[in-house]
């Protein structure tokens, strides 16, 4: 009996804390979606299918895994380099975004949890760290 | 009394189709009453003579849209928030009409600094629509500016306090084949593009007599 008490409470707790960081996920899901819509989708699209070879779509899984440490470099800085996407070479500008850390943080859950990408949860305490290391 | 039932349902309907074929755009901008020797006449404003160099360095004149009717806006190519959206949007209608030779497209910029020619044909083939049905053109700040205030009634401004230099406004401008202002849609919404696309259709009928 005590066994089973012990357990089960093990149990709530365990699935408590998962629930709140699935919360705090959804949460950053749906205020990363609006940050997305309001800066990001006039030229990325409401897919992420980019726009002709003005801008690159955000269907590129493997460029986003391989990258994801550059990516809050790219928000908050811009970017304007060769840059190859789904095999099509890019060369635009894109302009930066100065977003508070915890609004880059939300903006790349979202994008790397959509459009065909799913890496999970990304922190704010991880933007700063990228953020330290931007590359010129 | 059925054969009377049918007569009224088709009567019915001849004047809806009756109804449909009637539809017309309204005609904008300024209107002056003339006296000619039959009566008055309503004269409207047109969009006056131009000359623009177009991606291809040609410069073009009306001459280009004669017997078109065609879709105008101002945008520049390193605007990096509504005219993505308004080319995204507009290259929807330039796919539907992409057969028809009567529909044209005409994009100014109001970047007359950096966009010349050589940057619009870059960004034509971009976007995927370089060709002869979709003119981009640069002008003179002063003929280009003047041309969208007054005659597509389109603001554009130099402002060094917006986020790109410039502030104006997203419409899409339909004129017809007597240069005549014909609807004015906001680019960056789509409905307002979809109801573009169903006044093209509209307008075309107007010429097939
Ligand atoms: C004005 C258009 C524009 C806007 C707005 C814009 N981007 Fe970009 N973005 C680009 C261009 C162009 C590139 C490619 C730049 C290059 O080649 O140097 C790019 C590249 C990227 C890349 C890396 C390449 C890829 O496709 O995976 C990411 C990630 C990205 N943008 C995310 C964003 C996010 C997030 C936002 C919103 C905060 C945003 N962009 C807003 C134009 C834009």
């Amino acid at each position: 009996m005590r066994k089973y008490l012990i357990g089960s409470i093990f149990l709530i707790i365990i699935y408590s804390c998962q629930s709140s960081q699935e919360i705090e996920y959804a949460k950053y899901m749906s205020n990363g979606k609006d940050i997305y819509i309001a800066n990001c989708q006039n030229c990325h699209g409401e897919k992420g299918e980019g726009l002709g070879e003005l801008a690159p779509p955000l269907t590129d899984t493997t460029f986003l895994k391989t990258n994801k440490n550059d990516l809050a470099c790219i928000i908050k800085n811009g970017v304007n380099k060769e840059m190859i996407i789904n095999g099509k070479k890019y060369d635009g500008k894109m302009p930066g975004f100065n977003f508070a850390d915890i609004d880059i943080a939300q903006l790349m859950v979202y994008i790397t949890n959509s459009f065909g990408n799913k890496q999970g949860m990304y922190t704010y305490a991880q933007v700063a760290k990228d953020l330290n290391s931007c590359k010129p | 009394m059925s054969t009377l039932k049918y007569f009224a349902i088709i009567i019915v309907f001849i004047s809806f189709a009756g109804c449909n074929n009637d539809k017309k755009l309204p005609i904008y901008g300024q209107r002056e009453a003339k006296i000619t020797k039959d009566g008055i006449d309503t004269v409207y404003q047109t969009i006056p003579a131009f000359a623009f160099l177009n991606q291809d360095s040609v410069m073009i004149t009306q001459n280009v849209f004669k017997d078109k009717i065609y879709i105008a806006d101002f945008f520049f190519t390193s605007c990096s928030t509504i005219c993505p959206v308004m080319h995204r949007n507009l290259k929807t209608v330039f796919d539907e009409y992409k057969e028809n030779p009567d529909v044209m497209f005409l994009s100014h910029t109001i970047d007359f600094k950096y966009d010349k020619p050589s940057v619009l044909k870059k960004y034509a083939q971009k976007l995927g629509v370089d060709g002869k049905k979709w003119q981009f053109v640069w002008g003179s700040k002063e003929a280009i500016y003047t041309i969208a205030e007054k005659s597509y009634l389109t603001v554009v401004e130099e402002d060094s306090t917006a986020r790109d230099g410039y502030i104006h406004q997203g419409w899409l401008v339909l004129i017809d084949k007597e240069k005549k202002m014909r609807g004015a849609y906001d680019g960056t919404k789509t409905e307002q593009v979809e109801q573009l696309k169903k006044d093209v259709a509209i307008l075309l009928k107007e010429y097939k007599k």
